[in-house]
């Protein structure tokens, strides 16, 4: 089967540091894979390289076959790549509702036919089944502005996924969050994965996180990949152990 | 020919150093207190109608301008930091812009209140007349401003790179968190900038106004050249502002002379706009990474 | 419930501007017609910086591209109706071209480069005398009597009443046609761009073109409303065009709330109407206010936006934040 998203030598040098160094793996299509690895371990870099953040120095990065290597964040969002931030990212002077409308409504039609078309374009129901799934409803009229932090949280990967992508990117998603919402932030992105058949890729810290959610990780140690294998795989592996404990 | 191009830019390097000093004080305020002073030219028109009101009650010019140094001080430096941008900052960079302006505003038309919409008179303190170097007139005036003008910029340039304080200032602008953990007193920092910037209009206003006059809208297209010279020379960088303010002022001499004297104002404009179109961290600049 | 209230505030409001002139002397009505005008253009304004987020500092400037553009066409034999749309459209399409700097540089910078602008449209009307007549105003290209005013069905509005009707008429088409855009997919676009143009951009929301016609749309309303000050005023020179005139407008903005509907509304009647009525009110021995309201203003504006940066019509929310 061809893999969902793929990189091939990837690297990123900043002067004589590799913060990225020749890192190649792939995905498959349904999978949730992780990326993990102690601080400056190159994990937001190579994030950055697939999206388009930033140009790679080298190799080559692709989405279901087609060549995405220094694609800027438009065009990978038009062909259907999902991601959150590090940080909070959501509208604040929109109400919820029309976040989550925002976020999916430049998928339909044309620049031109937008704005001859309703307010909703169509995507009223959509927007309230989201929201309904990630328990944001009884908030669907406020101002996003005015959440709380976990709720700007969820609204912002309810955000993600309205244009049904077919992968979605996950900078740190359970940074910040309390251990209640984690979980219901694990529970939510594996329904999502189970149920549309959603590929994801996360970076993430927290480890019991990462090792309860993904399916496959890929350990990361100064720019370089140090595994790739199953959680079980990973946990008993003595490089790992050595990356995190030893340095 | 040539004669007539040096003596040009001779007198275009002496207005360009008054742009630079008001555009010094323009990049510093930016720099420790991300403050877009809007009303940078106001800041030296009124001075220099503080300066005629001394010299109206018969006031010897030193005096008058010494007062006039401590009242600006006094208005635009601590009246600014304390009464607008200590409660705006908090609300963002644009608002805060805004709010200059709007000071900008009532500041014009409260000069025009009171003094008047006509053009004032300002008595000089530099010398009058003209020597010739090499069979180029050279007046002793554009001499006294360039080396009045290089004094100071330099002077505040060691004063930041050498001193303890110059350098409390610097750290502050830069990592205003760190400095707070040194136990640097960020705020008095801020503070001093603004001193120095309300200083730095004051004589601005000094050796600007025997020239081109003291009139109410005066500030608006000063304070719109000081802009263009920061940014043209870089806004992060002290020299760039220097270097901004002298390119503006001899280009705009060399309009006027040789293509259109109509249109000398909108030389500064249109290097500004080239500026911020092909090398937006200016010529000298740094460039900054559009944060998220 | 509250939509009908604003609804019967909304027909009171408009019931008051259409009897208003049987009350009013020859100056007010042409006050109030000045007051739709401007009142469009700080809608454009409104649109560009409150609703995209996009700094502009020469809408006083499109207002003249659309007054000079309507009088020449006129003067060059184009019927008022057809020079209308065309004044209108080059507005927006410079508007358009000024957009581009936009995608470049942001907020001061970019207040900074509008600014830059204005001056120079500024000074190009008044230069270039052989097309504008220069200082001396349009009357030296157009003849005496300046700008015509139109006739409409051939009905003539020469009469000033007649041709507030017409101010007003437009004022509720341009904010009809406002409200249409800003519930439409593109005004959540524009509040997407203003919010955060990161996060709008990882969403599929093409940030530059929105970028683009947040500056040709609020520019092309303020053509429009430059189109019907040209016959308003008829006689006119570059003066109403310049700096302090984008700032006005800038200012009716923020006081009336950026990014609130009704705002420009609001900023444009205090800014043009407040000084006249200050004036039949207060005592004559304080002086004509438009020697000192502007000063007054600038430090209304500045003592409002230290305690309320949202503008007025932000005051209850922050109120109602207070009590909480």
């Amino acid at each position: 089967m061809t893999p969902i998203l793929s990189a091939a030598n990837v690297s990123k040098h900043y002067g004589a540091i590799r913060a990225v160094d020749d890192v190649s793996f792939t995905v498959a299509p349904g999978e949730i894979f992780g990326v993990i690895g102690p601080n400056g371990s190159g994990k937001t870099t190579l994030f950055n390289c697939v999206l388009g953040q930033i140009r790679p120095d080298g190799g080559r990065v692709a989405f279901q076959d087609r060549d995405i290597t220094g694609a800027g964040p438009l065009a990978l969002s038009r062909l259907g790549i999902g991601r959150t931030f590090q940080s909070l990212q959501v509208f604040g002077g929109l109400t919820v509702r029309d976040n989550v409308i925002a976020a999916a409504q430049e998928h339909r039609g044309t620049l031109w036919s937008r704005l001859f078309a309703a307010p909703e374009i169509g995507l009223g129901a959509k927007a309230d089944e989201t929201l309904a799934l990630f328990e944001l409803a009884p908030h669907a009229g406020k101002l996003a502005g005015g959440l709380s932090y976990g709720q700007q949280k969820l609204l912002d990967m309810a955000m993600a996924f309205m244009a049904d992508p077919a992968l979605v990117m996950l900078d740190e998603p359970a940074a910040g969050v309390n251990p209640r919402l984690i979980e219901m932030i694990r529970q939510l992105l594996q329904r999502l994965n189970r149920e549309r058949g959603t590929t994801f890729v996360v970076i993430e810290h927290n480890m019991d996180f990462v090792m309860a959610l993904c399916q496959r990780i890929m350990v990361l140690a100064e720019g370089r990949v140090l595994a790739v294998g199953t959680p079980a795989e990973i946990r008993s592996n003595p490089a790992v152990l050595e990356a995190y404990l030893g340095a | 020919m040539f004669a007539d191009l040096a003596q040009l830019t001779i007198s275009g390097l002496a207005t360009g150093a008054i742009y630079a000093l008001a555009a010094m004080g323009f990049t510093l305020l930016w720099q420790t207190s991300s403050t877009i002073n809007f009303a940078q030219g106001e800041f030296v028109m009124v001075p220099a109608f503080i300066m005629l009101g001394f010299l109206g009650i018969g006031m010897p010019l030193i005096f008058a301008f010494a007062l006039t140094l401590a009242a600006s001080a006094l208005i635009f430096g601590v009246g600014f930091k304390r009464a607008v941008v200590d409660p705006m900052i908090r609300h963002g960079v644009l608002p805060l812009a805004i709010a200059a302006m709007a000071l900008s505003l009532a500041l014009q038309q409260g000069v025009k209140l009171v003094f008047g919409a006509e053009a004032r008179s300002v008595p000089d303190i530099l010398p009058d007349g003209v020597t010739r170097i090499v069979g180029v007139a050279v007046s002793y005036r554009d001499v006294g401003v360039l080396v009045i003008s290089f004094v100071l910029i330099l002077g505040l340039q060691l004063f930041l790179a050498r001193t303890l304080t110059g350098r409390a200032m610097q750290a502050s602008a830069q990592n205003p968190d760190g400095a707070r953990v040194l136990g640097i007193n960020v705020d008095r920092m801020i503070l001093y900038t603004f001193l120095a910037n309300a200083a730095l209009a004051s004589i601005a206003a000094l050796l600007v106004t025997p020239i081109y006059l003291a009139k109410f809208d005066l500030g608006g297209p000063l304070g719109l050249k000081a802009f263009c010279a920061a940014i043209i020379g870089g806004f992060n960088q002290m020299h760039g502002a220097l270097a901004g303010g002298l390119l503006i002022g001899v280009i705009e001499n060399l309009t006027g002379a040789y293509f259109a004297p109509q249109y000398k104002d909108a030389a500064a404009l249109v290097l500004f706009v080239i500026v911020i179109l092909f090398k937006p961290e200016g010529l000298f600049g740094r460039r900054e990474e559009r944060r998220v | 419930m509250r939509t009908a209230l604003r609804i019967a505030a909304l027909v009171a409001i408009l019931a008051a501007l259409i009897v208003a002139p049987q009350y009013l002397r020859n100056y007010g009505i042409y006050l109030l017609s000045l007051w739709s005008l401007f009142a469009i253009a700080a809608m454009g304004l409104n649109l560009t910086l409150g609703y995209a987020g996009q700094m502009s500092l020469a809408q006083a400037a499109f207002l003249g591209i659309g007054a000079y553009a309507v009088a020449l066409l006129v003067k060059a034999g184009v019927p008022f109706w057809v020079g209308v749309p065309l004044a209108t459209l080059v507005a927006f399409a410079v508007g358009l071209l000024l957009g581009f700097p936009a995608l470049r540089v942001q907020h001061h910078y970019l207040a900074f480069a509008t600014l830059g602008f204005n001056v120079l449209v500024y000074l190009a009307i008044r230069n270039e005398d052989w097309l504008t007549g220069g200082s001396m105003g349009i009357g030296q290209v157009m003849g005496f009597a300046g700008m015509p005013r139109p006739s409409i069905f051939g009905y003539s509005l020469r009469r000033g009443i007649d041709f507030y009707y017409l101010c007003l008429a437009m004022l509720c088409l341009s904010t009809l046609l406002v409200w249409l855009l800003l519930r439409s997919p593109w005004g959540r676009a524009f509040a997407a761009l203003r919010d955060n143009p990161v996060r709008a951009e990882s969403l599929a929301i093409d940030i530059r073109a929105y970028t683009l016609l947040a500056f040709a749309i609020g520019a092309g309303l303020a053509g429009f409303a430059g189109a019907f000050y040209a016959p308003l005023v008829q006689l006119f020179d570059p003066s109403p065009f310049g700096l302090l005139e984008s700032l006005s407008l800038l200012l009716m903005v923020v006081v009336g709330g950026s990014g609130r509907f009704w705002g420009p509304h609001i900023g444009a009647a205090l800014v043009l109407l407040l000084p006249h009525w200050l004036q039949a009110l207060l005592p004559a021995w304080l002086g004509p206010p438009d020697q000192w309201y502007l000063f007054v203003f600038g430090i209304a504006v500045l003592v409002l936006l230290t305690w309320c940066p949202g503008g007025l019509l932000a005051i209850p929310d922050r109120l109602r934040a207070r009590a909480q």
